[in-house]
């Protein structure tokens, strides 16, 4: 997260966090993205002790706390660092959270991913909505209302066990993601390998999302 | 700190708590321990429990207004608490504690204090943590941080223990209940998720045997001790009492002299019955317990250590309850009431530079948003996030030419705007360009003291635009100001006061005796120094009415002088009496 001039002393600064020559704390740059923040290359798979590690470790360089001493230009540029950091961990500590921020990295906003229901299920979860919408008109003690809230449960049980089939797909492609970058290869065979793996992520991630909304409806309305 | 380890400052008669309670008496404000007393005998003008009005509006308060024997009041949605002829706001309250707080410190150290940290509930919003900050100022403090309570205690529970894992702090106070779930590490205390209530405490429970006994009062003696401020007061204090003995005993007494001379009303209370009232209240705190437990992503058995902070976990009920919910029994043997202090002196070092191997990560209790379209609330910082942390929000415009946009920020977990606490507004300024053309960044940046700082920029120009926030519930800045300088002023003036009124009393002290001296050795003096006497007790009346203390200093200096004679030849003549009777072996 090295700039390229100290903002006290204007010397060059090669120093990964504060000026060699005067020893001021540095800005983490605007441009710096979560990995670099942190020290991590693009990769799905990171191992969370060493994240941790990583955190506590850049806290006790960034904190406010060990800054109160100091000029407030110091404490502001403290304040800001660790605010990005922050907000670095919480998003790369989240598996979900991290391949959404890759691949808002490597394709754009993440936030044009709409979340759609898997082809594969559309019929079902239409009726579910309606079973849901029937159970919430109905009285919840009577048989009807038992016999509803018995098909919900398993309805839940097998959603539950296809958002975990979606994630070790998922983990699957993670994998195939980091391993093609340890590669490293500039061919157009891995290019459109890259592509592929993105692709994929992207539309699990959308379904996954979609039916983690209807879990939690679901959970909300039989708990 | 003494020796890395920190204590707690005792005040000149030893003792280390100062109870929140400011008077204002005849005589001026008095705080702590001697304004207790003012509780039963000055109800109206003796105020307790100023947190629980801290960055909040009349309404937040109305269904407890009849509990409090003191006027309250709003002015731009802040609390105004009436005593004798001004109005206070709960910060300069709060300020008035926080000096004697400082007063007893730099009597201790012998040096200024000038700088402090303070610690608050976890679970306060931005509001209530601003006004803790202003009241900081208004006391002449520098406040270098607002630290929450349960982390603050664990801090000093760490430091003792160097303990590793996670812990569960529960913390249940006199008005809030805070539940923290930390995981310690290498020295690093990180704050998983935090939840509770401001709104729940001892308080409550002492409200419940407030109204048994009010009720039980009216069946048997046929009063309302409701429509007596100062009786009510007492049967309020008198509660607490029992309840805390009920903590070490199975049964107490309860008793209460009625109004009107209607002789005594006594109760035998049994810890049974204690804790089938307070159940309802303690149950109310489990709730936010599995609330953090969930958004720490742990279950009970997860958590190695319990820690109880705030003297309401003094009840067996509590310790019980606590211990069913986490399956292990929880730690107590630190002082309840006086680890918050310590954890607070910890991290005092910490900002100090002082300890560098200890470092506190704490969470925003509440998520943090704005309102948008149709009054939803769009959450841009989630509750539990470490902080500092901030959120930025792109705005632009919907008509052409416009050249503001309006902002407003909300705290709290639901859907609906208003089912939220609103913050404050504010009015972003936006150069005059065709609908959607402007580009203004919001930065919204919650510090590491959880309150929040916003910032603009305009994406076109690069220009960083300040941003007045009006708060909701919160003095503005200039008000802040004011009551520094007032506050300034009025310790000047509280001095002369106190000036005043001890010459006062000293001049009366001195005229007492002089008189009595007239009228037992007058006649062992000369008439014209009798009349010199006579005449200067008479300036000293004059200056005494008048309110010059330094007047009335000197006056009291004339009459001493005039009156040095007369005490000699009474000394002597009482020596002389004295000695009549008696044998000469006596004497030597």
């Amino acid at each position: 997260m090295a700039r390229s001039m100290c903002w006290h002393c204007q010397s060059e600064v090669t120093g990964e966090y504060f000026c060699e020559r005067c020893v001021k704390v540095q800005p983490v740059s605007k441009d710096t993205d979560y990995f670099t923040c942190l020290g991590f290359p693009r990769r799905l798979t990171l191992d969370p002790k060493k994240l941790e590690a990583k955190f506590y470790e850049l806290s006790r360089t960034f904190h406010p706390d060990f800054y109160q001493t100091k000029t407030s230009a110091e404490q502001t540029i403290s304040l800001s660092n660790a605010a990005v950091l922050n907000t670095a961990y919480r998003t790369l500590r989240d598996p979900i959270q991290r391949a959404e921020y890759l691949l808002a990295l490597e394709t754009g906003s993440v936030k044009d991913i709409r979340t759609s229901p898997p082809a594969d299920l559309f019929e079902e979860i239409l009726e579910l909505q309606d079973t849901l919408e029937e159970y919430r008109a109905s009285d919840r003690n009577s048989d009807e209302g038992h016999r509803l809230r018995t098909t919900l449960q398993a309805e839940q049980e097998a959603l539950e066990q296809r958002k975990e089939e979606m994630e070790s797909q998922l983990q699957q492609l993670f994998t195939d993601w980091d391993q093609l970058q340890d590669r490293g290869e500039a061919t157009s065979q891995a290019r459109v390998e890259r592509d592929r793996i993105l692709k994929q992520i992207r539309e699990l991630l959308s379904h996954r999302t979609y039916i983690n909304n209807i879990l939690n409806d679901l959970a909300a309305t039989i708990a | 700190m003494k020796d890395g380890q920190p204590f707690v400052i005792p005040d000149r008669h030893g003792r280390t708590l100062v109870p929140s309670v400011v008077a204002m008496t005849d005589n001026g404000l008095i705080v702590g321990d001697p304004a207790k007393e003012h509780l039963t005998r000055n109800p109206e003008r003796t105020v307790y429990s100023v947190k629980r009005f801290m960055g909040k509006g009349l309404a937040d308060v109305q269904n407890e207004l009849a509990y409090f024997p003191y006027n309250l009041t709003e002015t731009g949605g802040v609390i105004r608490i009436r005593l004798g002829q001004k109005s206070y706001s709960p910060p300069q309250i709060s300020a008035m504690i926080l000096k004697e707080l400082k007063s007893h410190a730099e009597a201790y150290l012998g040096e200024n204090i000038t700088k402090a940290v303070i610690t608050v509930p976890a679970y306060f919003n931005d509001s209530q943590r601003q006004a803790t900050k202003d009241a900081g100022l208004i006391a002449g403090l520098e406040v270098l941080r607002i630290i929450n309570e349960p982390t603050a205690a664990s801090l000093a529970y760490g430091l003792q223990k160097k303990t590793q894992g996670t812990i569960a702090v529960y913390d249940f106070g006199g008005g809030t209940f805070d539940i923290s779930i930390l995981k310690l590490k290498d020295g690093i205390f990180e704050v998983l998720a935090t939840n509770g209530d401001t709104h729940l405490g001892g308080d409550d429970l002492d409200r419940l045997l407030v109204d048994l006994f009010i009720t039980e009062i009216k069946e048997r003696h046929g009063i309302d001790v409701g429509s007596y401020p100062d009786h009510m007061q007492s049967v309020r204090l008198e509660a607490e009492r029992a309840k805390i003995r009920l903590s070490d005993e199975l049964k107490t007494e309860f008793a209460i002299e009625l109004p009107e001379d209607k002789g005594r009303f006594t109760r035998e209370l049994t810890r049974d019955q204690l804790e089938s009232l307070a159940i309802g209240v303690i149950e109310r705190t489990l709730a936010p317990c599995r609330m953090a437990l969930k958004d720490a992503g742990l279950t009970p058995k997860d958590i190695d250590e319990v820690v109880l902070v705030g003297g309401s976990t003094r009840m067996p009920l509590v310790r019980q309850r606590v211990e069913a919910l986490f399956g292990k029994p929880p730690h107590c043997r630190l002082n309840p009431d006086e680890v918050v202090a310590l954890g607070a002196a910890v991290q005092a070092d910490i900002l100090g530079g002082g300890t560098t191997d200890m470092l506190l990560l704490d969470v925003t209790p509440l998520s943090l948003g704005i309102e948008t379209m149709g009054g939803v609330m769009s959450s841009l910082i989630r509750r539990n996030t470490t902080i500092p942390a901030s959120a930025k929000e792109m705005f632009t415009t919907y008509v052409d030419g416009q050249t503001g946009v309006d902002i407003h920020i909300l705290q709290g977990e639901r859907e609906l705007a208003k089912d939220n606490r609103s913050l404050a507004r504010f009015r972003l300024k936006v150069p005059p360009l065709p609908a959607g053309v402007p580009r203004i960044e919001v930065t919204f940046l919650i510090d590491a003291n959880g309150i929040l700082n916003v910032t603009a920029t305009d994406m076109r120009t690069g220009q960083t635009q300040s941003i007045e926030v009006k708060p909701s519930y919160g003095l503005s800045d200039t008000e802040v100001e004011r009551m520094i300088e007032d506050s300034f002023k009025f310790a000047a003036e509280d001095i002369s006061a106190r000036k005043l009124i001890e010459a006062r009393l000293d001049a009366e002290a001195l005229m007492k005796a002089t008189d009595k001296s007239l009228t037992e050795a007058g006649h062992l003096i000369s008439s014209e120094e009798a009349e010199n006497i006579r005449r200067a007790l008479s300036q000293l009346a004059l200056a005494k009415d008048a309110t010059d203390p330094r007047a009335i200093r000197a006056r009291m200096a004339d009459l001493e002088q005039s009156a040095k004679h007369l005490n000699v030849v009474m000394l002597d003549d009482s020596l002389k009496k004295g000695l009549q009777g008696k044998k000469v072996s006596e004497v030597s």
